[in-house]
């Protein structure tokens, strides 16, 4: 690759500072007591205890998958830690009291916290390694019946609501990784849209991990009633360390009858150095469940950050007239690798589901769509559009593309389209010989090629993730 | 046209190029005036497009000895887009596709990067539209081309009237036109030597880069240079791609050897 493109895609990491904060973090190591510990220090009833135990019994029992296109060193699950907060002396009745340490820390993220400061329109909830900080606009969101707080909160608050649904889109010992999550998740975000009720700003949850060996297992909930709709937003960054960080976490979404959950990602964890030192582990299992008819559940996903990224947020078309929706851009530069890409399960009459995903690979990263469109024998008159485009820049870099399409049913249409294209020496010469600069070459380009995925994205999101590509994939030329 | 009061524009002297380690340019001499149209000639491997992509900059291509002057500035100081900036333009032979990128984004980038340089007005979208939409009727361009990717899809004489269409806005000094004839039939080429000919004026010069002579039929040259292995061994009039298209390359590469003999 030449010097240019070099220089082009190599840029320093912006979050990768560590907040100094005094935390508790519970001993390395993961046995029963160490669950008991969490669910004691979260107050947790009995039976979210015996879920977690169960969920425990069954990760034992497993063995790690390795059917993955991505390479990695065992993991020492024993040398982890599964429990860190920051030290505070009381719960918190306002943002006024949340450590100002805090505070500066995702000020410095682009993350007020004070709602006066606060973006407009959106409700964030903090997460900082395992517990949730602060949740902005509680207030009024509960005023049109709306619950958004920390998954701790509402097992305390709503024990009923969480009882119900929590396990039930990916069972406790769905996967691996999900299997770990539910023994040992110790924060998330919960939100509940109630019957009708259309959310009149969007949520967000912000995650970051501070703490050099805590892993982050977080677990999100999101209901939608009849009719109710949602748009939310993930955000996560990481500080820079030279060991690999395990990030496990486990979404479900649940639509009920004519709901609409529009879930949005865009993922920075700390990829590692440009000899692929560091930078954590993304291994996360998302799942929403289109349970009623005429329900929606759509992803969309930019994923830029970690030294690995292996995630399939799906969808379980279930409703007649459901509909799923999956919009991905993963990026990988240096040594990260990605397989990612959503399952889309047609079980009722009439589902729908539509597939995009971008893919961009640069140095010497590894890009891999991995996509399953399964039609059950149910789904008459099921739909399914994919396509997968791969992008390469330089020439030590490579995209892969899986598609497993699955279909038992004769009244199905499923269109699958692909193409792998590279941004060449001859691209930027041609934009140079038009007077247009190598940066501003890559960055058209790329947002280009990303563009029927980023105007999926919520306003806000889709000119940070603009910014956080360019910031990637640009820089000073030579 | 030849003119007494031009002004120099590009000075080649003994220039000498390799690319993959190979010299391609042997030591080329060219000087070009303000409001001159030259024609490089010669058959395949000679250097034509070699020399083409020198003066632009590509990277691949590296310049062994020699100089370029350029407007009297060392053109070898200034990086490729700023060659484009100052005035150099190259017409592809093969215009490179760009997924996913709006023609009409990426000429608008263009030209308001180089009316930047210039520190004349850039124009906004809208602005530019009515502008660009004039330009395109000189080539009888649908406009439906704004909409789609760059180059993606189009056919050989669509992408060569879009390289046209894009000298015809950064008002270059020097136009370099490299095979822009080829595959093109003869209506399109009509309107491509059409377009560069309302392109030309006092204050600028082109260069044509071509294999035949049927495209200095409609853009009648001021100078024809014949080159062969990396020189150029013949210069004369239009009357010379006449006289090579009845008697071949052959015919100057002989009399070269035969004039290379009486020196020694």
């Amino acid at each position: 690759m030449s010097a240019v493109l070099q220089n082009l895609v190599n840029q320093p990491y912006k979050h990768g500072f560590v907040t100094e904060i005094e935390s508790e973090v519970a001993p390395k190591g993961l046995n029963e007591a160490v669950i008991r510990m969490i669910s004691a220090k979260k107050k947790e009833p009995e039976w979210l205890l015996t879920f977690r135990l169960e969920a425990y019994k069954k990760w034992l029992s497993m063995t790690e998958p390795h059917w993955q296109n991505v390479k990695y060193p065992k993991i020492d699950f024993q040398s982890i830690s599964y429990y860190s907060a920051p030290k505070s002396k009381k719960k918190f009745a306002s943002m006024d009291e949340v450590d100002p340490e805090l505070l500066r820390t995702f000020e410095k993220l682009g993350i007020p916290l004070h709602e006066r400061a606060a973006l407009a329109g959106v409700a964030v909830d903090v997460i900082f390694d395992s517990v949730s900080v602060a949740t902005t606009y509680k207030e009024r969101l509960a005023e049109v019946g709306i619950i958004f707080c920390s998954i701790s909160e509402a097992v305390q608050k709503y024990p009923d609501l969480i009882k119900k649904y929590l396990g039930t889109v990916v069972p406790v010992g769905d996967n691996y990784y999900a299997a770990l999550n539910s023994a040992v998740f110790t924060d998330g975000s919960f939100c509940f849209i109630p019957k009708g009720v259309k959310c009149p700003m969007d949520l967000s949850t912000y995650f970051r991990i501070n703490t050099e060996s805590s892993g982050q297992f977080e677990r999100t909930l999101i209901i939608a009633e009849d009719g109710a709709s949602v748009s939310y937003l993930e955000g996560c960054t990481a500080p820079r360390f030279d060991t690999n960080q395990l990030h496990a976490a486990v979404v479900e979404l649940v639509a009920l009858d004519n709901a609409d959950i529009k879930y949005s990602t865009v993922q920075n964890w700390y990829a590692g150095d440009e000899n692929g030192i560091g930078g954590i582990y993304n291994f996360v299992t998302k799942r929403g469940l289109a349970k009623g008819i005429n329900s929606r559940i759509s992803w969309t996903q930019v994923e830029t950050g970690s030294a690995i990224t292996w995630k399939y947020p799906s969808c379980i078309l279930r409703g007649d007239n459901s509909v799923g929706e999956f919009y991905s851009v993963a990026v990988t530069n240096n040594y990260q690798q990605a397989d990612t890409g959503t399952k889309m399960i047609h079980i009722g009459k009439n589902t729908r589901s539509t597939i995009v995903s971008k893919g961009i690979a640069a140095g010497h990263s590894n890009s891999s769509y991995r996509g399953l469109v399964r039609v059950t024998p149910t789904a008459d008159g099921a739909r399914n559009y994919s396509q997968c485009d791969s992008m390469l820049i330089g020439d030590q870099c490579g995209a892969h593309t899986f598609p497993y399409i699955q279909v038992r049913n004769n009244s199905a249409k499923v269109e699958h389209e692909a193409s792998t294209s590279k941004i060449g020496e001859d691209q930027l010469f041609y934009f140079a010989q038009r007077g247009i600069g190598a940066e501003e070459a890559v960055s058209m380009i790329i947002n280009g090629f990303c563009k029927d995925v980023f105007q999926q994205l919520p306003m806000e999101f889709a000119v940070e993730a603009t910014k956080l590509l360019s910031f990637k994939l640009e820089g000073s030329v030579g | 046209m030849i003119d007494k009061d031009s002004k120099t524009l590009l000075e080649i002297r003994d220039l000498h190029a390799t690319v993959n380690n190979i010299e391609v340019l042997k030591g080329i001499n060219l000087t070009i005036k303000s409001g001159e149209i030259h024609a490089i000639m010669g058959v395949n491997g000679s250097g034509k497009s070699t020399l083409t992509k020198v003066l632009a900059g590509h990277s691949a291509y590296i310049v062994t000895a020699g100089s370029v002057m350029f407007e009297g500035k060392d053109l070898f100081e200034l990086e490729p887009e700023e060659r484009a900036r100052a005035g150099i333009f190259l017409a592809f032979q093969y215009p490179i596709e760009i997924p996913g990128v709006a023609n009409n984004q990426f000429l608008r980038l263009a030209y308001n990067t180089v009316q930047a340089q210039r520190g004349k007005e850039e124009l906004d979208p809208l602005e530019f539209d009515d502008f660009v939409r004039d330009k395109m009727k000189l080539l009888e361009m649908n406009p439906e081309f704004l909409d789609r990717s760059v180059n993606e899809g189009f056919s050989g004489g669509e992408k060569k009237r879009n390289e046209i269409l894009q000298m015809a806005l950064l008002e270059p000094r020097i136009s370099i036109l490299d095979e822009t004839d080829s595959g093109l039939d003869i209506d399109a080429l009509r309107i491509v030597a059409n377009g560069v000919n309302q392109i030309a004026n006092k204050e600028n010069a082109i260069i044509l880069v071509t294999h035949y002579q049927r495209l200095l039929d409609y853009i009648v040259p001021d100078y024809v240079h014949v080159m062969e292995s990396g020189r150029i061994i013949k210069t004369g009039g239009k009357e010379l791609a006449l006289a090579l298209e009845t008697r071949g390359y052959e015919w100057v590469s002989a009399e070269n050897r035969t004039a290379e003999g009486v020196v020694s």
